[in-house]
């Protein structure tokens, strides 16, 4: 199922051009206000809550998801270099599935890492704050990744449509309509991180159980149907 | 052995046809497949390649399904048209890749760039390469696990005549080894150099097929147009006009010309400066009027 040179050509990709410096400057962001937070305010719990919720998840995770996971597939989509994969006997699905843990281990060390560094520079992990968002990011990462993966696959205007996704729906429509939070990855995580950090300091309008199925759910059926989609790729445009 | 099968196949999309009922059989040896820009090559090789599924009509290689089939390319290697391919990766890297997915090593790697003589620049990035350096690597890519078909989109475009030699000896050697090698173009000439079969596509339609010779003559049989410009063009029009391989001529006081429309090719150029020898007149200007492909392509179709 995992194939390492498309792991390997999808990593030097992703990492070589200039998204490294978008995918670094994020995390570099959120670490640099969580110091200045930090000096100006000292620890408080619900400033590293807030902060982390704010904009670790609910903004950097999403647009790292973004970048890596449509940057994973969408480029060579794009300028057709992905023929070189295709006229191999290789597996379709080994194709999107190498290259959504590619997506994942991307969006983990760029979105799931800062987030436990900027926690533990603004409360030391007091109630386990920023274990608890890094393990939602972590687990953000997983549906991210497949989610944007799948719209690299389909779309080629995927970077405008994840974006939008990510700060339209997650952000704004998250925060206005009630009905749009159960349909969020954002909240699904939070219901995780809720588990894990107890207490009230952070909470998520998904139950656990149904947070779960449905980040399972979307991890799976976008990944099968990236795969579909790829079997059926077409690449001659029109005359 | 290896036989690529086109059964009544054809291509549209949405109210285009791109290919149009096209049934082909491509043995081995060097074969190709020829029209004008837009006649529905790249559909053709695409479908052939397995990236386009035809509308109606099936392709097969050796029997065997090609659309949705990744087994299918253990036998097919494909130098596509586009130039994209990892500009990060030096040479060496980019054809190693490729053996790799092949479940092959950097031994076949090596030997595919040697074949394509690329060794020399094989550890600079592919950003670096000329587009005939682009294209060897292509070739290399496309060769590395010694595939018995090879489907080449428009090799010789950008190149410069010593790289099209140096891909046209290629391509040859590929065809005496018993592959199947099918390559597109839009120059009669480059077709002319390296293929003995051709196929030729014109506005998504099969026009013709067969040996390039017989093909060719049909093309060079067509009535030529010229335009002629002499000392004395009235008294060659009538020297002209007594022979059978010109069917009129026309004496236009505008462009000072004569246009001369001439039904036996051959004939006719051996012809006109034996007259105009004879009868002391100086040949200005010849030129051909319609030697568009356009116009050769149209005359074939309808022959």
């Amino acid at each position: 199922m995992y194939d390492p040179t498309v792991a390997r050509l999808t990593y030097r990709a992703l990492l070589g051009r200039r998204r490294a410096l978008i995918l670094g400057a994020l995390p570099l962001l959120l670490i640099g206000i969580s110091l200045v937070v930090r000096a100006l305010a000292g620890a408080d719990d619900q400033t590293a809550s807030d902060l982390l919720g704010g904009l670790a998840l609910a903004t950097m995770v999403p647009i790292i998801g973004v970048i890596a996971g449509t940057g994973a597939i969408g480029p060579e989509i794009d300028d057709g270099s992905v023929v070189y994969l295709l006229s191999k006997p290789l597996k379709r699905p080994t194709i999107i599935f190498t290259k959504l843990i590619v997506a994942i281990a991307v969006t983990m060390v760029f979105s799931a890492l800062p987030t436990l560094i900027a926690g533990f520079i603004l409360n030391g992990n007091g109630q386990q704050i920023a274990v608890a968002y890094t393990v939602a990011a972590l687990v953000s990462s997983i549906a991210y990744a497949a989610l944007f993966l799948l719209l690299g696959t389909v779309s080629r205007h995927a970077v405008v449509f994840g974006l939008v996704y990510a700060l339209v729906w997650e952000a704004l429509f998250g925060s206005l309509v009630p009905g749009a939070r159960t349909l969020s990855v954002q909240q699904w995580s939070l219901a995780v991180a809720d588990k894990v950090a107890g207490g009230d300091m952070i909470s998520s309008d998904v139950g656990l159980t149904t947070a779960t199925v449905l980040l399972i759910a979307v991890t799976v059926l976008a990944t099968w149907y990236a795969g579909q989609k790829l079997r059926a790729l077409t690449l001659a445009g029109e005359e | 052995m290896t036989t690529l099968s086109l059964d009544h196949v054809s291509r549209w999309f949405g109210n285009v046809v791109a290919v149009n009922d096209i049934t082909m059989t491509i043995g081995p040896g060097v074969t190709g497949l020829l029209g004008p820009n837009g006649a529905g090559k790249s559909t053709l090789i695409n479908m052939m390649g397995g990236f386009l599924a035809p509308s109606t009509g099936s392709v097969t290689l050796d029997g065997r399904q090609v659309w949705r089939n990744e087994a299918i390319y253990k036998h097919i290697g494909i130098v596509p048209e586009r130039e994209a391919m990892y500009d990060f990766l030096t040479g060496r890297e980019f054809v190693v890749a490729n053996a790799e997915l092949h479940g092959l090593g950097a031994k076949a790697a090596q030997k595919a760039l040697a074949t394509v003589e690329m060794e020399y620049a094989q550890d600079r990035k592919i950003a670096t390469y000329s587009k005939g350096m682009r294209q060897r690597v292509k070739m290399a890519s496309a060769l590395v696990h010694d595939p018995s078909l090879l489907l080449l989109d428009e090799p010789f475009n950008g190149m410069d005549p010593r790289q099209r030699m140096q891909l046209m000896d290629l391509l040859r050697r590929m065809g005496d080894e018993g592959r199947t090698v099918l390559f597109s173009s839009h120059i009669l000439e480059e077709v002319e150099q390296l293929a003995w079969h051709i196929e030729v596509v014109v506005a998504g339609r099969h026009a013709a097929s067969g040996d390039f010779r017989r093909i060719r003559r049909l093309m060079t049989d067509r009535p030529h147009r010229y335009l002629v410009r002499s000392s004395d063009d009235r008294a060659l029009a009538a020297a002209l006009i007594a022979d059978p391989s010109t069917s009129g001529i026309e004496v236009d006081l505008a462009e000072g010309a004569l246009r001369i429309q001439a039904v036996d090719f051959g004939r006719f150029t051996a012809l006109l400066p034996r007259v105009a020898r004879d009868h002391g007149i100086r040949l200005l200007t010849v030129s051909p009027s319609d030697e568009s492909l356009e116009s050769v392509f149209s005359y074939l179709v309808a022959a």
